[in-house]
């Protein structure tokens, strides 16, 4: 029953999405955070996602997300995060002699978070969480209008 | 006199399994609209359709025991009938869904599976109603 497969498909995109909020809350909370030295900064990060089984994902062995022949359907494709990836981008060393961190030349370093960027990956990774949501929605309403079937 | 099922039914049984598997495929596209590289997919209901019924549905099935065999064409949906859809706006990523174009296909594909549904249970009800003899 592929309807039985949205809960899985959509699901583990809101949990790929809610990993993805964690991540830019995290880095704009730190996006102050300074370090004297520039390999103690914090730097930021972000989830890499990849397309997965949705069944493979959530683990279940619910036999009806597999389709009749006990396969695992080609179609249908989750969401799962291959890890966090730090980025790379260049450090922003401040001149702040005053600073109690600040190293010996009179340096501290701001992580390389941007606000900027962060504030559009939140947006756009609640949006597509309300996206999934919906299609859940909808999913549900279709599978109990299935159920009702001959009432 | 018996009743086959398969006659009485018509297309809207399997018109109804295949909206039902077009929107996991549907809901696949949406779930990965940040994944970089996915290609958004999707295939051609009417010709997948008109297969199906030409499968005939009183068939019995071909056993396989090993990965070698070659079975009798199953419900599912096999790779080579899933198109990948040609996107309007390529993203750097390599990513080619389009959230809007998939939701609004999702919703299209809901109210199709509506109407599937309500044609399938036109027919059960009449059936009930002749079995009945009221």
């Amino acid at each position: 029953m592929s309807l039985m497969s949205i809960f899985d498909i959509s699901g583990s995109a809101m949990s790929a999405q809610s990993i993805r909020l964690n991540a830019t809350s995290s880095n704009m909370a730190n996006a102050n955070s300074v370090s004297g030295s520039a390999e103690d900064v914090y730097r930021a990060r972000y989830p890499v996602f990849s397309a997965a089984h949705a069944a493979a994902i959530s683990g279940s062995s619910d036999p009806f997300a597999m389709s009749f022949d006990g396969m695992m359907p080609e179609s249908e494709q989750g969401v799962q995060v291959l890890g966090m990836h730090e980025s790379q981008a260049p450090l922003q060393p401040r001149y702040e002699p005053e600073h109690p961190l600040s190293n010996e030349d009179g340096y501290v370093f701001y992580p390389n978070v941007n606000v900027v960027e962060e504030m559009t990956n939140m947006i756009s990774s609640s949006r597509s969480f309300q996206a999934n949501v919906d299609v859940m929605n909808a999913a549900k309403t279709m599978m109990q209008r299935v159920l009702s079937m001959g009432q | 006199m018996a009743i086959s099922f398969s006659n009485a039914l018509g297309v809207h049984e399997q018109a109804l399994m295949l909206r039902d598997q077009r929107s996991a495929i549907i809901a696949s596209n949406i779930a990965n609209s940040d994944t970089p590289g996915y290609k958004a997919r999707d295939f051609d209901f009417a010709s997948v359709l008109k297969e199906r019924m030409g499968m005939g549905g009183d068939t019995l099935e071909l056993a396989t025991s090993s990965s070698g065999h070659i079975g009798s064409p199953s419900n599912s949906i096999s790779d080579d009938m899933l198109l990948y859809r040609t996107p309007l706006q390529p993203s750097l990523d390599g990513n080619t869904v389009d959230e809007q174009l998939e939701n609004a296909a999702f919703a299209r594909n809901a109210l199709d599976h509506q109407a599937s549904f309500q044609f399938l249970n036109g027919k059960f009800t009449g059936l009930i109603k002749a079995l009945r003899g009221e």
